[in-house]
């Protein structure tokens, strides 16, 4: 025999959660989490990009750095140290792509290099082409964007994050420092690493990066991760952890060595071998975490929601406030200081 | 530092575990790393949620809102009251909308039905699709805007991402109603056609229903919502049960609100005299291959057909319209802000022609159709 029973209205968990359906009041599975696998599937087989630029003075290690980072000769140099290279008269970008995979995930990386940074005697204003750079690309999605049959996927150019490298000088920040990331601050996600590591103690390494972080404050810098971008509690114990930390010490090489019957990457020196991954002697087992293990995804979703949007919305205002026409060229950093004078009117 | 990178590893290992398959991530120091970075993207995604739009149209009486209620174990419908056949003469085609929000291992979707009670359901049903292709094309409208506008933070998404139309399972096939709404939304929205009430056929019914209905919908060009093809790399047993979907369509369903003894168990079933239907058995019905389908393996999918092929049709079509207006009226106080891109080149205009011609033909098509219609009508 069989017995009809009409099916119970769901029950409310607690007063103020109206609405809610939760799993176990239900009488069965409907099995929405399986949403979770289908995207996943669905990025794995997209592949994934990622835009990385390091700025910085020749010599500090910059393109060893990030071949060590992706452990894959992915910047525009090689890594011997005979290589002997001009320094160029002016900072001109170089970018470079490959395709890198690991366990099935196929990562499209671009590293952009700028050499000529802060190589010359008089430096003013070398950070032009670099945030010429940046905005090109806002503006080369922005017109993706716009049009009237887009791509499925707009192929991303945009620059996700950019490594600056400060000497260890043990000091404080030095101007040029001040004036490039003031300036790229506002547009794109700055992570600043003290290069060459190796020369500063551990108690300098401290005081260094103590100085540095008040430095920046008061220069009023904002490197990632943004305090202001953190979106809830988990999000802000975590970052918080990170920003009493940066700018993270770094030592980059590609050599190996033996070290207690393993092979470690390192430097040999006559009074040691300073191993790179090893959080004891170098960060950069942590930047290398930051970057890519646990903020890659980040880094690029602020890139897309906030600086794309800043840069998209200014533009929009433009166009909509020229009756004539549209400018042709993407904003320059000379519109942006006229905005700001005129604000304030 | 690292702690925080494990607790995030293990929370979304736990979250994918679920379905039994291991994803564990083992991040040693041979590797980058960035093989995690599917993972960092999940838990963005299940940190905001998911949302689902879906549409169920028919004439009363087909089983629309049991079904729903069945495919989400929800009673959306408990406060209804149904309108007697008096009320039912002036009533026109509404749109309704319920949203209820589910959780299920830390996973939220925020679901939305919309309705369309007055179907179908008067005497002269001249375009009565008409209300519902409207409250698409709002919603496309509507997420224009939005996407154009300046403040794109927290943009509302309503489109609507499946319709499910059931087709009553008393007739021999497809009714000129049924062509007819099928071809005005078929390239507005992924649409799913149903057999409803399923449980009045026999198998060998059922079988003679879906091959009619399936050449029909190929005959008269309607163009339902497509599967994926299978990935050459996925296993076997994805590929078969793949394979077994397509060839299922349209699904026979059968919905039902009340629980019954069957086999020693409880079941969601409906009760005869002659038998007991249960609606979760695969030799009954197709319910469990809708509802896999809709919401375990395509629910994804369909919203992105959905956003990059629907949406994109709209907004061009859009786009074109205020173009070529703004062009007529030389002004440019248009709302939405546009670049004032350069007048398409001559290989686009040709395109948007061949477009154009296409449509106009395909008018034709329909017309001379409906008309070898009526004249068998006749």
């Amino acid at each position: 025999d069989s017995e009809l029973e009409p099916i119970p209205p769901p029950q409310l968990a607690e007063p103020g959660t109206q609405g809610i359906i939760r799993g176990r009041d239900l009488f069965g599975y409907v099995g929405i989490e399986a949403v979770l696998d289908q995207m996943r599937r669905k990025t794995m087989k997209a592949g994934f990009e990622f835009n990385i630029m390091v700025v910085g003075q020749s010599g500090l290690g910059k393109s060893t750095l990030v071949n060590t980072l992706f452990k894959s000769k992915v910047s525009r140099k090689s890594c011997t140290p005979s290589y002997e290279e001009k320094i160029s008269r002016t900072v001109h970008l170089k970018s470079v792509s490959h395709i890198i995979e690991e366990k099935g995930v196929k990562m499209r990386l671009t590293v952009i290099d700028t050499p000529g940074f802060g190589d010359q005697i008089n430096n003013e204003n070398c950070w032009d082409p670099i945030v010429k750079y940046i905005n090109e690309q806002y503006e080369k999605y922005l017109t993706e964007e716009l049009h009237i049959t887009r791509k499925r996927r707009i192929p991303d150019t945009r620059v996700h994050c950019c490594v600056y490298f400060l000497p260890a000088t043990g000091h404080r920040l030095r101007p040029i420092d001040v004036e490039f990331m003031k300036r790229l601050g506002k547009i794109v996600s700055i992570v600043p690493v003290i290069a060459k590591a190796d020369t500063l103690t551990m108690d300098e390494r401290l005081d260094f990066k103590q100085r540095i972080r008040q430095d920046l404050q008061a220069s009023g810098i904002r490197v990632y991760p943004q305090k202001e971008y953190d979106e809830d509690v988990e999000d802000r114990i975590r970052n918080d952890k990170i920003r009493e930390n940066i700018p993270f010490a770094v030592v980059g090489t590609d050599k190996e060595h033996q070290v207690n019957g393993n092979k470690v990457l390192g430097r040999k020196t006559k009074w040691g071998i300073i191993e790179v991954e090893n959080v004891a002697h170098c960060e950069f087992a942590n930047l290398r975490d930051l970057l890519v293990r646990s903020h890659l995804q980040d880094l690029k979703d602020v890139t897309h929601y906030i600086h794309y949007e800043t840069y998209r919305v200014r533009r929009l205002n433009e166009s909509n406030a020229s009756v004539s026409g549209l400018s042709a060229l993407p904003l320059e950093n000379g519109i942006t200081e006229k905005y700001e004078a005129q604000s304030q009117l | 530092g690292m702690d925080a990178i494990m607790l995030q590893e293990k929370l979304v290992e736990r979250l994918l575990c679920a379905r039994g398959r291991t994803m564990r991530q083992k991040v040693d120091k041979q590797y980058v790393g960035f093989a995690t970075l599917p993972n960092q993207v999940h838990r963005k995604s299940v940190k905001k949620g998911f949302d689902f739009t879906l549409m169920v149209a028919g004439e009363s009486g087909l089983g629309k809102s049991t079904l729903v209620n069945s495919l989400f174990l929800t009673d959306l419908y408990k406060d209804r009251k149904l309108l007697n056949a008096e009320e039912r003469i002036s009533q026109t085609v509404e749109i309704t909308k319920h949203t209820v929000d589910i959780e299920e291992k830390g996973v939220k979707l925020k679901l939305t039905i919309v309705d369309t009670p007055g179907f179908g359901d008067a005497v002269n049903n001249n375009e009565c699709w008409k209300p519902i292709t409207d409250y698409i094309d709002q919603q496309f409208e509507q997420y224009f805007r939005d996407e154009s506008g300046l403040n794109r933070k927290n943009i509302l998404d309503n489109r609507v991402h499946c319709c499910l139309y059931f087709i009553p399972p008393f007739g021999h096939g497809l009714r000129p109603v049924d062509v007819e709404f099928m071809k005005a939304l078929h390239e507005r929205v992924n649409i799913i056609a149903l057999i409803a009430k399923a449980d009045c056929l026999t198998p060998n019914e059922t079988k003679k229903l879906k091959d009619r209905v399936r050449d029909e919908i190929e005959r008269f060009g309607i163009k339902v919502y497509q599967f994926p093809e299978c990935d050459s790399d996925e296993d076997e047993e994805f590929k078969q049960m793949d394979k077994e979907l397509k060839e299922c369509t349209p699904f026979a369903v059968i919905g039902s609100n009340t629980v019954v003894e069957a086999r020693g168990q409880r079941v969601r079933g409906r009760l005869y005299p002659w038998g007991i239907v249960e609606v979760e058995n695969q030799s009954h019905c197709d319910f469990v291959k809708l509802r896999n389908m809709l919401i375990r393996s395509h629910m994804h999918d369909l919203k992105d057909v959905t956003c990059d092929v629907h949406y994109e049709n709209y907004r061009a079509h859009c786009i074109q319209q205020m173009t070529s207006k703004l062009a007529q009226d030389n002004r440019m106080d248009s709302s939405i802000p546009i670049l004032p891109l350069p007048t398409p080149d001559a290989e686009t205009e040709r395109l948007i022609k061949m477009k154009d011609e296409e449509l106009k033909r395909m008018q034709e098509m329909l017309e001379k159709m409906q008309q070898q219609m009526h004249e068998k009508d006749q």
